[in-house]
């Protein structure tokens, strides 16, 4: 937690309602410096109010926030100093061009006319905007938005950033762009609160995940912690004939068998050792396996343990879909 | 640098953005400079010759348009702030706002950057019409300290009906709104004296005339560009002035503190 104190966020007991509707019970989390942190939920679990109140948006009905230092109730500006924001509906201004925009962000945070010079252009490159740099924002598509409003947020070199579904909307091509600055961003470390409802991103991304749902935490850990929490992984076997998988459903009795598919489900860990013990086994039983696969539980799984009910699996038509593209 | 010096840094900021707007807008831009100028000339020349001959002189056409020109000024104001309003709810409904309230920035920055840039488009809007009604024939006999003066009342009012403009702006809910509710200064402006004496209305609609902000700013640039009596309309016109200002000042700021606790979208 001290070092949460000195770069990182830490929030403790938020509560938050509008009318009788409460949107936050009592979430606490800590994002240490230079990590990445996932808030990961479905709509209306009150991710966006989370980054709302600690991005001093809006005051939390109770509860303690400390942004690199700053208490966020008590010393918003000195929070807004540190941090850097990127919403969920873009945050730029349609009637400039990137260059203006990224500007007036450098002239907002007092860079200095030289230095928010140097900076603008360092980030047009950075960002693969320096050729649309002059154009207005009408002429450009929904990836170089997010893009330049990232940019934006980033004028200043802000220690913390909060992203609030960076990529929801995007397509897969400029996600996995997206996706790559913001590696770069905690690799440079910069301490980043996200919040997704995709949950390949938040593997993908966060050091550490925390599952909100209906303003209550229900879930955190590492992704391998939530992974490894549920049961779930599972080895498949397919046979050639009937006779193979009655064989060894008898050898494997805790595996499950589907007589119509002529697979058998082996619960599994997913480390290498249970797996060779396995497939010794089959052999020395003289059992003929056509085919396996190894199937490790995604967090679609976790957050089906814990909350009850599944999230929009996007990520995996996502990533068909970058397949066709690459071919 | 001083808290002060950012705030005018800040300031300057946001009221180079939004001159920026109203270049990169410009159906807008010339679309509410552009219809005093219409409506100057729907004034003169469609019913110019009619109102004129009331005025009991032998150019009545020349005469209407001496005395609309006060008029038409008010209504370049009350065209200007209807696209103050309308940026204002483009800004607080835009996505730029939160970011700006997530930046540490002189708070009232983004609001002072909308009435500086409206004041100046004001201003502009009024020399063009004013270069237009010289063109038409229009003569004052005002010396260089009367202009100064009617300028300075046409200014200070301006700014208190851009303030009032940032407030509804503010107070909409949705863009729609915002470029509708300042249409109620329209209506205003032609119950009073801008376009016909209010000595030929009837009684009850001449009262309200009489005591409603635009008749007494009127008189008043009028009285200073023909050179007769301003008296008591200056200060009533300063008056009101500073009162809508105030009144609007403080509650748009209310409502610009108050979003941050409004539920979002």
């Amino acid at each position: 937690m001290a070092s949460a104190a000195a770069a990182g966020i830490a929030a403790q007991n938020v509560r938050k309602s509008f009318g009788d509707h409460v949107v936050l019970e009592n979430v606490s989390l800590a994002v240490e410096e230079g990590t990445i942190l996932a808030l990961l939920g479905p709509n209306g679990a009150g991710k966006t109010t989370m980054v709302r109140i600690l991005s001093t948006l809006i005051p939390p009905d109770s509860g303690s926030m400390r942004i690199a230092g700053h208490d966020v109730v008590n010393d918003p500006d000195g929070v807004r100093a540190v941090i850097g924001v990127t919403g969920q509906f873009s945050a730029v201004d349609n009637l400039l061009t990137g260059a203006e925009n990224l500007q007036l962000m450098a002239d907002l945070r007092h860079l200095g006319r030289e230095a928010g010079r140097r900076r603008v252009a360092e980030l047009l490159e950075q960002f693969d905007l320096a050729d649309a740099a002059d154009k207005l924002l009408s002429a450009y598509s929904g990836g170089m938005r997010r893009r330049l409003d990232l940019a934006m947020t980033l004028v200043d070199q802000p220690q913390v950033i909060f992203l609030d579904e960076p990529t929801t909307g995007l397509d897969p091509r400029s996600r996995r762009t997206m996706w790559q600055i913001i590696r770069q961003l905690a690799a440079a470390g910069v301490t980043i609160l996200l919040t997704t409802q995709y949950l390949d991103e938040a593997d993908q991304l966060a050091d550490r995940i925390v599952v909100l749902d209906q303003g209550r935490i229900v879930a955190e850990g590492t992704p391998a912690e939530l992974k490894s929490r549920i049961p779930g992984g599972h080895v498949q076997l397919h046979f050639a004939d009937p006779r193979g998988l009655r064989t060894a459903a008898e050898l494997l009795p805790a595996a499950g068998s589907d007589q119509d598919q002529l697979v058998l489900q082996v619960p599994a860990d997913g480390t290498v050792d249970s797996l060779r013990d396995l497939l010794n086994e089959l052999h020395e039983a003289r059992i003929v396996v056509e085919r396996l696969s190894i199937h490790t539980p995604d967090l679609d799984d976790v957050f089906f343990g814990v909350t009850g009910s599944h999230v929009s699996a996007q990520p995996n038509q996502d990533s068909r879909l970058q397949g066709a593209a690459n071919r | 640098m001083t808290t002060l010096a950012y705030t005018l840094s800040d300031s300057r900021v946001m009221l180079r953005r939004n001159l920026k707007h109203q270049l990169r807008y410009p159906s807008m831009t010339v679309m509410l400079i552009g219809l005093p100028i219409v409506l100057l000339l729907l004034f003169v020349y469609v019913f110019g010759g009619q109102l004129g001959a009331g005025l009991g002189t032998h150019d009545g056409r020349g005469a209407y348009l001496d005395y609309v020109v006060p008029g038409l000024l008010l209504i370049t104001v009350a065209s200007v702030v209807q696209g103050t309003s309308i940026m204002v709810a483009m800004d607080m409904t835009g996505g730029i706002i939160d970011r700006f309230r997530t930046m540490a920035i002189a708070r009232a920055s983004v609001l002072t950057g909308h009435v500086l840039g409206s004041l100046i488009q004001t201003l502009a809007a009024m020399v063009i019409l004013i270069g237009v009604a010289f063109g038409l024939g229009f003569r004052s006999s005002a010396g260089p300290l009367s202009w100064l003066a009617a300028t300075g009342i046409l200014a200070l009012f301006a700014f208190a009906l851009i303030w009032l403009a940032v407030a509804l702006g503010l107070a909409a809910k949705s863009v729609e709104t915002a470029s509708n509710t300042p249409m109620i200064l329209l209506l205003l402006l032609f119950l009073s004296s801008g376009f016909v004496s209010t000595a030929t209305m009837p009684t009850g609609l001449r009262q309200f005339a009489e005591y409603q902000p635009f008749t007494p700013v009127a008189d008043a640039v009028r009285g200073l560009l023909s050179g007769t009596a301003v008296g008591g309309h200056a200060i009533a016109a300063i008056a009101w002035s500073i009162g809508i200002a105030v009144v609007s000042y403080l509650w748009g700021v209310r409502l610009y503190n108050r979003r941050r606790a409004a539920e979002p979208k």
